[in-house]
């Protein structure tokens, strides 16, 4: 059987044009996927069943899910300040039940975001975000900017189906109807493909985004000969591009958010974009990583008004990034036990941190083993969202789709999971209270 | 089963022409009936003020625009915050509440059903997982057409029936209610940075009129036979001089006859539409000409889109005015371009009493309703959250009641605005059954929900109750508006179908309510013709594909789904 316009759960492009040979309830071929998310639909290395230890460098034993669902409610429940962290390559159904899960236990919810593009929710915070959906740029784009991100490699099909190679009503050449402009530290695969490549000093965007808005602005000879390394004239060329454009679209990455500057950076870009669009008609969006972090922000966003990094011990929302986000609990030592689901912390956070989830006990909820299954006390494996589970995901552009289930499994899904848990929770707080 | 029975109701039911009369209302399975028998729960009301449940027919209650407010906005989040209970989540925000205080704040004032104003259709599937968030209230949305390329493709070329079969394909695939029009096709235009200056100003590429747009989609809408008439909002929002726009607009649909018992056009917020001058220097309100127009010509209604002083979210399919207010002020700005269909912006501000621009705004909302002469023809709302938030209600409420309230307001506000316009001098007070009707009873008209059992207490209607803490006869709400409005903030009781969900202002249950929408049936070629059409937009221009479009079930739990057909 082949299933058509299958949804990918690999990265925020989310292509919904898959196709899925399933012969006997198992995947045997994924036609136009990325090789990165036809390998995520093959599945491998599963973990087969819930485990336990007691002593982090011992040996796990299998246990069954009613054991590690209630000894994980335990240790939830009588923590005084949990962190429950991820919440990124899952579906939409299983984050609304974490944020539940959050308020019955006071503790802090926060998604892989926050080593990532949390520092553009920071730049929204005080810019906004002129923006739109990814059709909107395949059909209009004719100046396309990638700052700090490397499409090639990080999000393979971004530039066929969405930003470049596609052609659209307006764009309707495809590659040839757009002008492509790449600012990284490094000459990427990305920056190969484009007509410009600018190369900036690491850490110094802020310093060339400043340049490029004061020439936007007609004020260039406040602008030294070079800036972050790029020459003048090369800037005031970049930027008469940009300025000419009909319709300009900056793509940035963690080039940019997770470099010197953060926040500020994005401020900075929002700002170059909002005032291009006195010229021309411009917009600005984040490449996000996972298939669904973008839907753990909008999630977040309507049930707390806050979009991550979300303190329930009050009993009411509260949002300080700086001080609520998990590698602030963790390097204060505030975190006495951890909920990783969807995300991998182990893999992505510093070393204080993850020393700091050495002494904690945690818990792992995932279908693969993966860095964080290593800091685990308990490990609980569930369904693949998107193969073997329906749900909502939201694409990078906030456009939400619906993942389709491709195989049956006896696996329970992370939404089962959360609610066994949820309830053994409020049994024990409603016992000892 | 539950029954109910409400005893020493002064009830005001304008649909039912109940004026003030001491009654018994019964309640049984959720709905109104006759009389109930000796095992109902009584709920003695004592003489006190009873009024159908609030229907609030135009409010920005859910999906991306919303949710932008609350991300770009934190500092709006941390406004309202109320603890978790065992019986509530927490409450967040004062311009752009959490979903759960968004329920719940209706509530609390005994409102029990509200839409919200528009959907983009490719992102139709975010509002209605916000919408089957929002805890007690009964919803339904409006889907947006004004800009879309299937509707100007058919209109150009002339094929009303083609269009037909892509509103009802759209109101199917967004699960959506009405037809909205949002500056018509302003929104293509700024696909590429652009506008539309007037009615007749050809969309950049599409080579149609934002006066054909409106009156062609006006036609169908009829043909369709939607509850529903087509909901505008007129181009040149925002700008000194609009009101000409707005009077033309209206002329568009004058011989337009309605296919059922209500308007053949809604246009909403007219507040923002309603101002003339030629700059911000000479801005004045012209809502005497606006309101001379309603008094002689009854096929339309509007909304005032009240403006309420303090901290506002503005959030429209306008892109391009909220690109202009965010430049002059110096705001935040996002902005949401949706492929082929519209597109939005959202941007924070405030409104002072000292600005008078500001308070030119203030008095034309109130003007509006208090010169046009029938209640029925403006509902009130304050466009949540662009004029302000919804939880103002209250306060706008005793405005209209009350020339006393008004005047305690104008000595706030800068003197130029009373120069520019009439509110000092109109002595008009409305009373507790216009209030009735404003607030829900034409709500509901204008909606095309009456038959759905909303705005009315008739036998039949659902129970959607509230019961506030004020006794007509006793309370001049002229002069003691400060207890009307406290007894409007937090009703004594709010009753949803037939269930107590507030008492005292304090929620006592959470019943999840149902989502309204409608699905016509086009059974002509014109449907082979749109889909051929569909089918070629979603392999060349759409970023998804047709098959993971449309909303699914999964995403409207509680539907109440009204059928028609097209003639």
């Amino acid at each position: 059987m082949i299933i058509k316009d299958v949804l990918c759960p690999f990265c925020g492009c989310l292509c919904d044009d898959l196709a899925v040979e399933v012969v006997d309830n198992k995947v045997v071929d994924v036609k136009h996927a990325c090789k990165i998310g036809a390998s995520k639909i093959r599945g491998h290395d599963r973990i087969k069943a819930p485990m336990m230890r007691d002593d982090k460098k011992g040996e796990f034993r299998e246990v069954s899910y009613d054991e590690a669902i209630n000894e994980s409610a335990k240790i939830l429940a009588n923590s005084k300040r949990p962190l429950l962290y991820g919440w990124a390559s899952g579906v939409c159904e299983m984050m609304k039940k974490g944020v539940l899960l959050t308020e019955e236990v006071g503790g802090i919810i926060d998604n892989t975001a926050s080593v990532c593009h949390g520092p553009s929710a920071l730049g929204v915070h005080e810019k906004g975000l002129p923006t739109g959906t990814l059709g909107q740029f395949a059909n209009r784009a004719d100046v396309v900017v990638f700052w700090g991100c490397n499409p090639v490699q990080a999000h393979p099909r971004h530039m066929g189906r969405y930003s470049v190679f596609t052609k659209g009503f307006f764009a309707n050449k495809g590659r040839r109807s757009r002008k492509v402009v790449v600012f990284d530290v490094r000459k990427t695969d990305t920056a190969n493909l484009a007509d410009e490549y600018v190369q900036v000093n690491p850490g110094e965007d802020y310093m060339v985004l400043s340049a490029l808005r004061a020439i936007v602005a007609e004020k260039g000879d406040v602008v030294p000969e070079t800036v972050g390394g790029v020459p003048k004239e090369k800037l005031v060329e970049v930027a008469e591009t940009m300025k000419g454009a009909q319709f300009g679209i900056v793509y940035f990455g963690m080039g940019l958010t997770q470099s010197r500057g953060k926040y500020k950076n994005i401020d900075n870009a929002v700002s170059l974009v909002t005032e291009l669009n006195a010229h021309g008609k411009h917009s600005i969006i984040p490449m996000r990583g996972h298939y669904n972090v973008t839907g753990f922000g909008q999630v977040c966003a309507w049930e707390t008004g806050f979009v991550n990094a979300v303190d329930m011990s009050r009993g009411y929302p509260y949002y300080n990034p700086g001080e609520t986000c998990s590698n602030d609990l963790l390097m204060r030592e505030e975190i006495d036990a951890a909920f990783i689901i969807a995300g991998d912390a182990g893999a992505h956070f510093p070393a204080q941190s993850i020393a700091r989830m050495g002494k904690v006990p945690v818990i792992n909820i995932d279908p693969f083993h993966s860095a964080s299954t290593e800091m685990a006390n308990i490990v609980i494996p569930t369904k693949v969202s998107g193969v073997e589970l329906e749900g909502t995901a939201y694409r990078m552009d906030g456009v939400s789709l619906r993942m389709r289930k491709l195989v049956d499994v006896d696996f329970p899904s992370d939404e089962e999971v959360l609610d066994k848990i949820i309830a053994k929770v409020q049994e024990i707080k409603g016992a000892s209270s | 089963m539950s029954e109910m029975l409400i005893k020493n109701a002064t009830v005001y039911d304008p649909i039912n022409g109940v004026n003030g009369d001491l009654m018994d209302i019964a309640v049984k399975d959720g709905k109104i009936v006759d009389s109930a028998s000796g095992s109902a729960q009584v709920i003695d009301a004592g003489g006190r003020l009873v009024y159908p449940g609030g229907v609030d027919a135009h409010s920005h209650i859910a999906g991306s625009k919303v949710n932008i407010g609350r991300i770009m906005r934190p500092e709006d989040s941390r406004l309202g915050l109320k603890a978790r209970t065992k019986l509530t989540r927490a409450y967040t925000g004062y311009t752009v509440p959490n979903v759960y205080a968004m329920g719940y704040r209706y509530a609390e004032m005994g409102y029990t059903t509200a839409f919200e104003a528009a959907i983009p259709i490719l992102k139709a599937r975010h509002t209605h997982e916000e919408l089957e968030e929002i805890p007690i209230i009964d919803k339904g949305g409006l889907t947006l057409f004004g800009s879309n390329w299937m509707v100007m493709d058919a209109i150009r070329e002339n094929d009303q029936d083609r269009l037909a079969a892509y509103v009802a394909w759209g109101l199917l695939a967004s699960r959506g209610w009405g037809v909205k029009i949002v500056n018509p096709g302003g929104g293509e235009a700024w696909g590429f940075g652009k506008n539309v200056s007037g009615l007749d100003d050809p969309v950049p590429n599409f080579e149609v009129t934002p006066r054909q747009i409106i009156r062609n989609l006006a036609e169908v809408n009829e043909k369709m036979n939607l509850p529903h008439s087509i909901h505008l909002h007129c181009n040149n929002l925002g700008k000194p001089g609009n009101y000409e726009t707005t009077l033309a607009s209206f002329d568009i649909c004058k011989d337009i006859k309605a296919s059922r018992d209500r308007q053949s056009l809604h246009v909403t917020h007219v507040q923002f539409n309603s101002w003339g001058g030629n700059h911000w220097g000479d801005m004045e309100s012209k809502s005497d000409a606006i309101a001379d127009y309603l008094n002689k010509n009854d096929f339309l209604t509007i909304d005032m889109g009240q403006l309420v002083f303090g901290s506002a979210t503005t959030m429209t399919a306008d892109g391009p005015v909220q690109y202009a207010n965010a430049r002059l002020l110096k705001a935040r700005w996002s902005n949401g371009d949706v492929e082929l269909e519209d597109t939005s912006g959202v941007t924070p501000l405030e409104y002072h009493p000292q600005s008078y621009i500001h308070g030119i705004m203030w008095a034309i909302g109130l003007e509006l309703a208090l010169l046009t002469k029938d209640p029925w023809q403006v509902l009130m709302t304050t466009d949540h959250p662009n004029g302000g938030p919804y939880v103002n209600y209250p306060m706008v409420m005793t405005m209209l009641m009350s020339k006393k309230r008004r005047e305690k307001e104008m000595a706030k506000i800068a003197e130029k605005t009373f120069e520019r316009t009439s509110i000092a001098g109109i002595d008009r007070e409305l009373d507790w059954y216009d209030i009735a009707i404003k607030t829900r009873a034409a709500h509901a008209k204008v909606l095309g929900i009456i038959e759905q059992g909303k705005g009315h207490l008739g036998v039949g209607a659902d129970a959607d109750i509230a019961i506030y803490d004020i006794k007509p006869d006793e309370t001049d709400a002229t002069v003691e508006f400060d207890k009307v409005e406290a007894a409007f903030r937090r009703s004594a009781y709010t009753i949803k179908g037939g269930e107590v969900v507030a008492r005292d202002g304090e929620i006592t249950a959470t019943p999840m309510g149902r989502t309204f929408w409608v699905r016509t049936k086009v059974d002509n070629d014109g449907y082979g013709r749109m889909m051929d059409d569909l089918k070629l937009k979603f392999k060349n221009y759409y970023s998804v594909n047709m098959a993971n479009y449309m909303v699914q079930d999964e995403y409207v739990e509680r539907p109440v789904v009204v059928d028609t057909e097209y003639k």
